[in-house]
């Protein structure tokens, strides 16, 4: 198996949450892994996005090549779009449809909505919605992450493994959220 | 042995811990700055007693490693390129001088300036000071690397670099750890000359450089780290790559046999021998490398080219500047475009802009109510998150070169006879490099109002300690600024009035004024917050 995947949102949405969970997920299952994040200067409120890279065999590059990534994963609509030269003819966008404004030109969302659905294969929903139904309101980005489970040719069980390993620290009640907030996304695809 | 999930910053830092480093010591600076949060987080590091805060500067910071190495310890600096800049003069020095416990200078380079004012490449120093340079390719390369660097160090007495790139440096995969060794003794140096550079000792000193530059290329042509792939079904080209160009490389033939010979570099000065035979044996060079051109210009020559072609940076199969990729290094092979639908035209830029609650706000838009009357051009300011006060809606300062220039600038200004000349600058930052500039003002009596943003941290880099917290005035008054002219403000919206009637009073007198605008950084007193509540 191999998954080019691009995680893209804005500076504190989580995004490197989801990239630890994957990681977590296809190293279980003894792939390789690359992960190219982003620091600095860019986090202060600005666009953020890491190449996230999983495959059974060797894997070269940190940067995934223009239109070559499965999927991109995004909290922010506007965001999904940025990062359109790098996704595959047959690729998917996964992206929360609410948006994240902290710029005073941000596009008319059904505009952005309208270029997302342009897309042979997509899956936009209110992500923030959901989580705040399973009373997970921090875990906007795992419920996205549920919902891509399925394209990324992971289980359920195996995404919910990663998790309870990554936020056991936390304890009892922050796992429980993310697993509702995941499931909540799997079932929203 | 176990494998870990590292990013290259923190798989050179755990290859230090293990191969039995002392100290590390540093000034943050993107994309150098998780070496050593890693180190100061490690637990391993705790428990062996690691030195591992942070320095005033790069200067300091070289300096204080090097003697750590004079006493026989291993000791590591990281810095990130610009950095390199205010270390310089130790660098050049510390070559003539050598390393006694191995010293690995670790220089992370921004090729394509994500977050940097210039994309210098650190080779150019390592080739300067005519010292031997490391270049990882990938993270597992970081982590061996320190093993070897410090061996190397100890093996000649001589300081290494090690240039890392932001893509690997802030990138994460694998890292296959080695059984740690211990720390070496403390000892003093043998030879009591070795760091005594009077030049009558210099020049000998110079001149024993000059005669281990032949071990450090024969080190280069039989590395580990100079690999020579010579099988090849075509010989009309040879291809040499550094860093990560290798990995681009084999991405852009989607991993299969390359068809022509390849040397990857990792290792400086460059091969001689590997090149000749690369050269003698194929058509044509290209020369893929990540950063600027120095192996290429190395090998063409300015005044006589070579009789055969060399492609490269200089000559347009690559872009002159930026980092690479695996679609730049496809097109130098006239591969077809693979790039997928052009991002549409609604997506507008999100830039990176001040926090919401940010206290440097608040003295920006009350410094410009002030400002109003003299127009744009006044404010110098300086490296750190509050350059992005040059944005709207704030528009408040006209500058931003090195550490440390907002106050010598605006003391030039003054010296011409701008009025007011206003210098704003963070309080890391005053204590890397503002605190001798300020001086130059105090020697001069210049005209001066000196703004120092204290939200008592390092927060460009997200939030690091610095030297002189909670000292600022203290030091101001100690380099001899009087002591009415130190005024001090909360940057808070009701504070307005006084705040105006601050800078209105110092801009009236004639003289050093430092103006300290204190209130803590939004996100180091949210990680606080997050901390207490989750205890």
């Amino acid at each position: 198996m191999k998954q080019d995947i691009i995680l893209a949102g804005v500076g504190g949405q989580g995004i490197l949450t989801i990239a630890t969970i994957l990681g977590t997920a296809a190293i279980n299952r003894g792939m390789n892994l690359k992960q190219a994040e982003v620091h600095g200067m860019s986090q202060r409120g600005g666009d953020v996005q890491s190449h996230l890279r999983l495959s059974d065999d060797p894997i070269w590059s940190d940067l995934i090549p223009f239109g070559s990534a499965d999927m991109i994963l995004s909290v922010e609509p506007l965001e999904a779009l940025r990062y359109l030269p790098y996704l595959k003819e047959d690729g998917w966008i996964i992206s929360n449809s609410t948006p994240f404004k902290n710029i005073p030109n941000y596009p008319p969302e059904e505009d952005i909505y309208k270029e997302i659905r342009k897309i042979p294969n997509y899956v936009l929903f209110d992500a923030d919605t959901l989580a705040k139904e399973q009373k997970a309101n921090r875990s906007m980005n795992i419920v996205v992450l549920g919902a891509a489970i399925t394209h990324l040719g992971f289980t359920l069980e195996e995404i919910e493994e990663a998790i309870k390993v990554i936020f056991a620290p936390k304890g009892e009640a922050i796992v429980e959220a993310n697993l509702r907030a995941l499931q909540a996304g799997m079932a929203a695809n | 042995m176990p494998k870990l999930m590292l990013l290259g910053d923190e798989a050179l830092a755990q290859g230090a811990l293990d191969a039995g480093i002392s100290g590390f010591y540093g000034y943050p600076g993107t994309p150098s700055t998780e070496i050593i949060e890693y180190a100061q987080r490690s637990k391993q590091a705790a428990e062996n007693n690691i030195h591992r805060t942070w320095s005033s500067n790069e200067k300091t910071a070289l300096e204080t490693a090097l003697g750590m190495s004079a006493s026989g310890k291993r000791a590591m600096v990281t810095m990130k390129h610009v950095g390199l800049n205010v270390a310089a003069d130790p660098l050049m020095n510390s070559a003539i001088t050598g390393a006694s416990g191995g010293l690995i200078i670790a220089v992370a380079d921004d090729p394509s300036m994500h977050s940097s004012q210039n994309e210098q490449d650190s080779r150019y120093y390592g080739h300067f000071a005519m010292i031997p340079v490391l270049e990882p390719g990938n993270q597992q390369e970081c982590y061996d690397m320190a093993f070897y660097g410090f061996e190397l160090s100890e093996k000649y007495h001589i300081p290494v670099l090690l240039r890392l790139t932001t893509r690997l440096a802030h990138s994460r995969s694998g890292v296959i750890t080695k059984e740690p060794i211990p720390q070496n003794k403390m000892r003093k140096p043998e030879d009591m000359y070795q760091f005594m550079l009077l030049p009558a000792i210099a020049r000998k000193k110079y001149q024993h450089h000059l005669e281990l530059q032949n071990n450090f290329l024969a080190e280069a042509e039989n590395s580990l780290y100079n690999v020579y792939e010579g099988e090849a079904n075509s010989k009309k080209l040879g291809i040499i790559t550094t860093g990560l160009a290798y990995n681009y490389l084999r991405e852009a033939f989607k991993g299969e046999k390359i068809p022509y010979p390849v040397l990857r570099i990792g290792q400086y000065p460059i091969p001689e021998k590997q090149i000749h035979q690369l050269y003698d044996s194929c058509d044509e060079l290209l020369i893929i490398e990540e950063g600027m051109p120095i192996v290429e210009e190395q090998l063409k020559g300015l005044a006589f080219p070579c009789l055969k072609p060399i492609h490269g940076r200089l000559d347009g199969y690559l872009p002159r500047a930026g980092e690479l990729n695996p679609n730049l290094v496809a097109k130098a092979f006239l591969m077809p475009d693979t790039t997928g639908k052009p991002v549409p035209e609604i997506v507008v830029g999100r830039p990176p802009a001040l926090c919401v609650g940010c206290p440097h706000s608040d003295t920006f838009l009350s410094l410009n109510e002030v400002m109003a009357e003299y127009g744009r051009g006044n404010v110098f300011s300086d490296i750190g998150c509050y350059s992005l006060g040059f944005m709207p809606p704030y528009n408040t300062i006209n500058s931003c070169v090195d550490m440390g220039a907002s106050i010598t600038m605006a003391k030039g200004a003054a010296d011409s006879g701008l009025f007011p000349a206003i210098a704003i600058i963070g309080d890391s930052t005053f204590c890397h490099s503002g605190l001798t500039g300020l001086l130059d003002c105090i020697y001069d009596k210049a005209n001066v109002v000196i703004i120092i943003l204290d939200n008592s941290t390092t927060a460009m880099t997200g939030g690091q300690n610095y030297t002189g917290y909670g000292k600022l005035e203290d030091i101001c008054s100690g380099l001899g600024v009087e002591k009415e002219h130190i005024r001090v403000f909360v940057p808070l919206k009701k504070n307005y009035p006084e705040i105006i009637n601050i800078y209105k009073e110092e801009l009236a007198y004639k003289g050093v004024s430092v103006i300290i605008a204190r209130r803590e950084c939004i996100q180091t007193l949210k990680k606080k917050n997050k901390m207490e509540t989750e205890e």
